[in-house]
């Protein structure tokens, strides 16, 4: 699927990756390792629109408007290497392919994940390298073969489900919730279920709407399971290692429209944290919180503040379930103003949930309530112009934010 | 009675609608499946041929007829002169499986005893009847063999090696139950003794009996190690309208995992009779239809069971596929202790009183001169002091403190998040009190 995705900007972003041991614990007493904070700079060369002409040249340019970083903590780890370039379907195989070249006992199922190389490619050429039981098509049985994911993660191996769509896991809802979230706590801690149950979600082109679903706001509430959100090729390759590599049960949830996103990673290996947000672009005025998809056309929509005088502080999320309350709160408490924009529908999302959660916690910082921009409580149209309306348009933040920083 | 050599149809006289209802009788076995799929030679080629002896008659009137009947038959004819080698089972063995079915049945006794002394809470739903499909079978398991279950699953886990202290702790909530007091009568796991649960809902738990038995298979062709683990779903008859019995059918056929399917159909899903809720109510037919042996055996005889156990995972151990067991049995009991059991008929319950599978292996075990009365006593005493040292330990056990709530939620409790101070919330010291905020 053709990302048609807004001209973006190759973003310069200071990014403190944890590299974490799977220190096990034994209960009950448990180690806690410190996180070791290296933040570093990625120089990405990225370009959205596939055969567009930005290059290397603008995207320095652009580092002093709208995404920028202040130059302080800049170590130049990585830059002895050259890095390459992934789309972002590719950085998830590569990054299932290492885990899976890592630890023999990793494997994929789901539909059409083998022979066809999964719907949107992300385990092409994996099941004529690892064969067809570590790579498994299985038959249309959503419910039964995420179930089945669970008892083989239970048993010892570390299986990674795929949804062709992610709505289709409505069908392992049963499955999803009370097994993969709850068996760990229900059995009292006996067994574990390292599964990553993983696809494509969120508000396409026209698909209707059935295909149309952001499934994070269902699961948000079952216990016991992680909910990640990548939105570009650098965190979701880490986003993947580090959901494999997670002792826990974790949902990665990617969007139909990013995969062809473009961007230059690291040739070293890196596994990113699972519970950590991501600052995309530092600001003084307003915080916007985002996740997926509408990182981009929150990164649209901060070109034109910036050229109108706002300056934004951007973040992306990336951790539905937990959220980074320390990230989250340290910009609240700088900014004052909070806007968060999300694909999930209005009621129920994850948005509803973080604005409680930031309202709990940070209510004393806040100059102005928590504005909360999300899709309309409507089943996503098929007709092009209703569906755009459905969803967050950059010029919705552009005036929201306007309105907020009178 | 147990292990007869004439055939048994399995009737209830009060239920002519039934497909239990026969009007004749006939000594044909009702195994069937594609002939290609019964490499070993699964109950003899007799009952194969024996097929086209069923009646059109009595397959309209839905005769059903003990599978394992004519094994028995076969092995008597065989020789005559030396009664013991025709036994199904050796004294050791028939001493083991009475005290794991006189176990199940003490167990659950006590547990009713104790529910309605106010210890145990909630949902329980007791196995009394059934004891000889979970001997049966469970007593064929090695340790590494996993046991998966539904509600109904106490006497799974016990037969499987779970302590019975372990369960009762369980059941009474305390923390040296086996789930640590957080799972309850409808969740029993043991990690040690490969019960896998132990689930609420019916039905699904036989996906992730199906996981275990990809698992054993990935063990074996991708880790290359030696694996022949089987895995064993038990389930009841009204899980067999399920979606994910059908898919999971599809699924282990496909691959030819390594599980047996075990059907406890004691016609009754609470108050549903299984013949009012399915189409075709032989589930054993279900099997063929998805490549599988459906096989139908007499629930309340154990040696029956066993018999049929012994080839069907036989053949999973060694990489036939799986095999759908449909065990004819029996709760004595209600659905669970809130169920008032008004529904059932007076005189369905006292036929299959008469056929306990506890009284029919004693008598098996008296007539085959393989046990004598004191032997059996001391058995039954042996365990009657077990379940009452278990009713002690779990009295005299701690409840669980507050400080156990938040664990086992995550594996790695990372998974709580990074708090506003940066930290994670695991690292709160109120976290390991469990009075902190996640």
């Amino acid at each position: 699927m053709a990302a048609a995705l807004l001209h973006g900007v190759g973003s310069t972003t200071p990014l403190s990756s944890v590299n974490y041991n799977n220190s096990r614990r034994s209960l009950p007493g448990y180690v806690v390792h410190e996180r070791k904070r290296a933040s570093f700079l990625i120089q990405c060369y990225g370009s959205l629109l596939p055969g567009s002409k930005i290059g290397i040249n603008r995207a320095a340019k652009l580092s002093t408007n709208a995404v920028t970083t202040k130059q302080d903590n800049v170590t130049a780890s990585t830059t002895s290497k050259p890095g390459h370039e992934l789309l972002l379907f590719e950085a998830l195989r590569e990054g299932l392919e290492e885990e899976m070249e890592r630890d023999p006992r990793v494997c994929v199922m789901g539909e059409d994940v083998g022979h066809y190389g999964g719907s949107y490619k992300v385990t092409k050429g994996l099941a004529d390298k690892y064969g067809d039981l570590r790579v498994l098509d299985t038959p249309i049985a959503e419910n039964s073969f995420t179930g089945m994911g669970i008892g083989a993660a239970m048993t010892g191996l570390r299986p990674i489900v795929e949804g062709m769509n992610m709505g289709f896991l409505l069908l392992a809802f049963n499955q999803i919730s009370n097994n993969c979230g709850m068996l760990h706590y229900t059995s009292g801690g006996q067994f574990e279920i390292p599964i990553v149950i993983r696809g494509p979600g969120g508000v396409g082109r026209q698909l209707g709407a059935e295909h149309s679903q952001r499934l994070e706001s269902y699961f948000q509430s079952i216990p016991g399971i992680q909910m990640v959100a990548c939105s570009t090729p650098y965190n979701a390759k880490g986003l993947m290692k580090a959901a494999i590599r997670s002792d826990n049960p974790v949902i990665l949830f990617e969007h139909v429209l990013l995969y062809n996103l473009k961007e230059r990673v690291p040739d070293e290996e890196y596994v990113l944290n699972l519970e950590e947000a991501e600052m995309v672009r530092m600001g003084e005025h307003v915080t916007i919180l985002t996740y997926s998809r509408m990182r981009y056309h929150v990164m649209q929509a901060a070109k034109t503040l910036v050229n109108k005088g706002y300056d934004p502080e951007v973040i992306d999320i990336r951790s539905l379930k937990p959220f980074d309350l320390h990230t989250i709160g340290n910009s609240v408490k700088k900014t004052h103003r909070v806007v968060i924009v999300e694909e999930c529908m209005r009621t129920g999302g994850i948005g509803a949930s973080l604005t409680a959660s930031i309202n709990e916690h940070f209510h004393d910082y806040l100059d102005a309530p928590i504005v909360c921009l999300s899709s309309q409580d409507v089943p996503t149209p098929y007709a092009g112009t209703l569906e755009d309306w459905t969803v967050v348009q950059p010029a919705q933040i552009v005036a929201t934010v306007e309105q907020l920083c009178q | 009675m147990a292990c007869s050599a004439t055939a048994k149809i399995i009737h209830n006289p009060l239920m002519l609608s039934s497909s239990r209802s026969a009007e004749k009788y006939e000594s044909c076995c009702k195994i069937s499946g594609p002939t290609s799929l019964l490499g070993s030679k699964f109950l003899g080629k007799k009952l194969l041929s024996a097929k086209s002896a069923i009646s059109p008659a009595s397959r309209r009137s839905g005769a059903v007829v003990a599978v394992s009947s004519d094994v028995v038959k076969e092995k008597k004819l065989k020789s005559s002169s030396s009664a013991a080698s025709n036994l199904l089972i050796t004294k050791e063995e028939g001493l083991v499986l009475y005290e794991d079915m006189y176990l199940g049945r003490a167990f659950e006794d006590m547990c009713a005893q104790m529910y309605y002394r106010g210890k145990m809470f909630g949902f329980v739903h007791l196995y009394n009847g059934q004891e000889a499909v979970s001997t049966g079978f469970i007593k064929l398991l090695k340790q590494e063999d996993c046991v998966v279950s539904t509600y109904r699953d106490h006497v799974h886990s016990l037969s499987k090696g779970v302590p019975a202290r372990q369960v009762m702790s369980e059941l009474f909530g305390k923390t040296t139950g086996c789930c640590r007091g957080q799972g309850g009568s409808m969740h029993m796991f043991s990690k040690e003794h490969n019960v896998l649960g132990g689930f609420a809902f019916i039905g699904e738990g036989i996906p992730v009996a199906t996981g275990a038995a990809f698992t054993s298979k990935y063990k074996r062709e991708v880790l290359k190690e030696n694996c022949d683990e089987v895995t064993l779903a038990f389930f009841g008859d009204g899980t067999c309208n399920n979606g994910q019995f059908f898919e999971c059918l599809n699924m282990a056929s496909l691959w030819k995992l390594p599980i047996v399917f075990v059907v406890e159909n004691n016609l009754w899903a609470i108050g549903m009779s299984h013949l009012r809720s399915t189409s075709d109510p032989q589930i054993w037919k279900k099997g063929p239809a998805f490549g599988m042996p459906g096989v139908h055996v007499d629930g309340m005889d154990v040696l029956k069971v066993r018999e049929v156990a012994q080839e069907a995972i036989g053949r999973a151990r060694r990489g036939e596929g799986p095999t759908l067991v449909e065990c004819e049995t029996y709760r004595f009991r209600g659905h669970s202790l809130a169920d008032p059991d008004e529904l059932r008929d007076p005189a369905e319950k006292a036929h299959y009183a008469t056929r306990d599978p506890i009284t029919a292996l004693k008598k098996y075990l008296f007539e085959n001169n393989l046990a004598n009365e004191a032997e059996l006593k001391a058995i039954d005493k042996k365990i009657d002091e077990i379940i009452e040292d278990s009713v002690e330990f779990a009295d005299a056990s701690p409840v669980p403190a507050r400080n156990q709530l938040l664990e086992n939620v995550f594996a790695d409790p990372r998974g709580f998040g990074i708090g506003p101070d940066g930290k994670y919330r695991c690292e709160d010291p109120k976290f390991t009190e469990g009075t902190a905020q996640v």
